[in-house]
């Protein structure tokens, strides 16, 4: 079986949001970029999938030189190879349609992605190369298990969860539950460096969505401190001032 | 040209969220003076559709279909798009539901839309300019995102919009769309709803407990203030990891981003990872021991104290509130 994982290279989860001057870029300066934590449970999932000569892994990341140290980390954690589309990844459609053009010529049963890259939270990319594709794609999934040429799912609803079935090929993204991240062996660290990393060029693609400015939210007003025992006079203010209750 | 809003439902029902879609796509619609159809997909009552009208829209489409009755995005979203060709639709809205992620790419894709995905308010429409506020870096921005193509799509926030009625009553009409047998190659085996529950996503009001409450057995205080409150329940990150809670529970920058008017957090530091998918709630209450928690910072009240004493007073005081109002 062939497992294609998408990953993002994303700010550090503690990283502080700031912009330029004219609030029109994310300021990178001193920012440290980690694989997107949602892609690190697709690449386990698809490791242990594809465990014991059982198929291979593929990395595909759209994005710029300056993210490889993070496709070696994928490598590291125990992908087989990884392709690297050479372009800043300018937004959701952009990459979706670089991943579609890669993937329509290299037959892979399983395409992953995160649940979202915590950077941009399209949450977008998934069924956009699944819709580019004319496949089958399933989003936001806890959970995913192989039984002969098809694979059953869990997909997460509001208050509750549906159980799905599908045949390949399919595109899922994975969230919390479809496996535990893994962390890179000193063993996988050393052949990383080795992997094939083969780079490719984009295709040039029309722009339909255009990132303007960027603005953090509005600090909050200053705390109103009460009392362990002011409990009542909580609710009160939460009604008759906050009106929230 | 028209606005077309697709109406999600739940078991035959449509929640709040549907109505607050609905009533921004109504204002959508307003800004571009053109009107606001609505598509239905699944088995919905008549009743429950017209009410649809009261929040502006002046027609829904009703497509009912046995084969239509569980959700398959591939399927639902070529009748969307076949929808929004006939009525020539210039802007197609969504609620941000967790079908909708699956839902709204493949509609954008089919008709070569600009997607904004998760806004949080109207866009501003300046000339040929379409600009929309939506959540960035998992709550910890807004970006403004200008839709350049002629079909634009669009999810919203749950709770980002008020509901508006309008005296206009939507006409009912059935709607037969024409699509392809390849788009059923999922099949929903089942689907388990935790039906006493409110769900996390569209809660207006959210009880979170954290590493605080030192094991899953103290929960039910947690519980039961939820409850009374008529809240939904959360945790943070490590209390889901150690299995204390589900992580469908989990908020924050790696878990679900909420922004209910009120979020009470008992038990948790405010980690920056936390107050990622939390600081956009309307009102925050902080109970936590350590004056020191960074969470009493970004907080419009806070309590200094144990919450094995807090917690229980505080039901206390629900109690009382709710037998007098
Ligand atoms: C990549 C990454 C992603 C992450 N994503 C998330 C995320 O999405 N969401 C998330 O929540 N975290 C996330 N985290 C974890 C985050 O950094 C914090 O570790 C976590 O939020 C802490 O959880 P906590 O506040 O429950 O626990 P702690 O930090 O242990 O805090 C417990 C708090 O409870 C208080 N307390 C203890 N006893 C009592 C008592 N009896 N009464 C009242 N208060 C008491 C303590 O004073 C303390 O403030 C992430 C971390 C990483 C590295
Ligand atoms: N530049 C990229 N290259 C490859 N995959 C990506 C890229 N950006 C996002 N993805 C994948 O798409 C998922 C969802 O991202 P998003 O749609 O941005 O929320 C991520 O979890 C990744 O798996």
């Amino acid at each position: 079986m062939k497992i294609l994982v998408c990953v993002s290279n994303v700010p550090d989860t503690t990283t502080k949001i700031t912009f330029n001057g004219d609030n029109t870029q994310f300021n990178t300066a001193g920012v440290q970029y980690i694989l997107n934590p949602y892609d690190e449970i697709a690449l386990a999932r698809a490791i242990e999938l594809t465990e014991g000569g059982k198929g291979t892994v593929t990395i595909i990341h759209v994005g710029e030189i300056s993210s490889e140290p993070t496709i070696r980390k994928a490598l590291a954690i125990g992908a087989d190879d990884a392709v690297r589309i050479n372009a800043a990844a300018r937004d959701a459609y952009f990459v979706a349609v670089q991943i579609a053009d890669y993937a329509r010529s290299n037959d892979f049963e399983m395409i992953l992605t995160g649940r979202e890259s915590i950077d941009y939270n399209g949450s977008q990319i998934a069924s956009m190369i699944a819709e580019l594709l004319d496949i089958p794609s399933i989003s936001i999934i806890k959970k995913l298990e192989i039984e002969g040429n098809k694979a059953n799912l869990v997909r997460e609803i509001e208050g509750g969860k549906e159980m799905i079935n599908v045949s390949f090929p399919f595109v899922a993204s994975c969230a919390e539950g479809v496996a535990e991240p893994k962390i890179p062996n000193m063993r996988g660290i050393m052949s990383a460096r080795t992997k094939p990393l083969i780079v490719v060029e984009a295709s040039s693609v029309e722009l339909l969505v255009d990132f303007k400015t960027y603005a953090i939210p509005a600090p909050r007003g200053s705390v109103t401190m009460l009392a362990a025992d002011e409990t009542e006079k909580l609710i009160d203010l939460l009604h008759s001032k906050s009106k929230v209750i | 040209m028209s606005v077309l809003v697709y109406v999600e439902n739940a078991d035959g029902k449509f929640k709040k969220s549907i109505f607050e879609v609905v009533s921004y796509a109504a204002a959508i619609a307003e800004q571009l003076k053109t009107e606001l159809i609505a598509i239905s997909i699944g088995s919905v009552g008549k009743d429950e559709l017209q009410n649809l009208g009261k929040f502006g829209a002046s027609k829904v489409l009703n497509v009912s279909n046995d084969q239509l009755k569980s959700f398959v995005n591939q399927a639902y979203a070529s009748i969307i798009a076949e929808a929004a060709e006939k009525e020539g639709s210039k802007v197609i809205v969504l609620s941000n539901s967790f079908s909708a992620k699956g839902l709204a790419p493949r509609v954008a894709i089919k008709l070569k839309a600009g997607l904004a995905d998760s806004a949080i308010d109207l866009p501003e429409i300046e000339n040929d300019k379409f600009l929309i506020k939506k959540t960035a870096f998992s709550g910890k921005a807004f970006a403004t995102v200008e839709l350049i193509s002629a079909i634009k799509v669009i999810t919203l926030n749950p709770n980002s919009y008020q509901l508006k009625e309008t005296a206009a009553a939507g006409k009912v009409e059935d709607f037969t769309p024409k699509f392809k047998e390849s788009d059923f190659r999922t099949m929903i085996t089942e689907i388990v709803r935790a039906s006493d529950k409110i769900a996390l996503p569209d809660a207006e009001l959210v009880v979170s407990a954290g590493r605080g409450m030192k094991g899953p057995e103290n929960w039910a205080m947690i519980e039961e203030l939820a409850s009374l409150l008529g809240a939904a329940t959360a945790c943070s990150k490590p209390v889901s990891d150690a299995g204390w809670r589900p992580h469908e529970e989990h908020v924050g920058q790696t878990g679900i981003a909420v922004s209910p008017n009120l979020y009470i957090a008992i038990g948790i530091s405010g980690a920056i990872q936390h107050l990622a998918g939390v600081s956009s709630s309307k009102t925050i209450v902080v109970i936590n021991k350590d004056p020191e928690a960074p969470f009493f910072k970004v907080a419009d009240y806070g309590i200094v104290g144990d919450a094995f004493v807090v917690v229980p007073q505080l039901i206390e005081s629900v109690k009382a509130y709710k037998s007098i109002s």
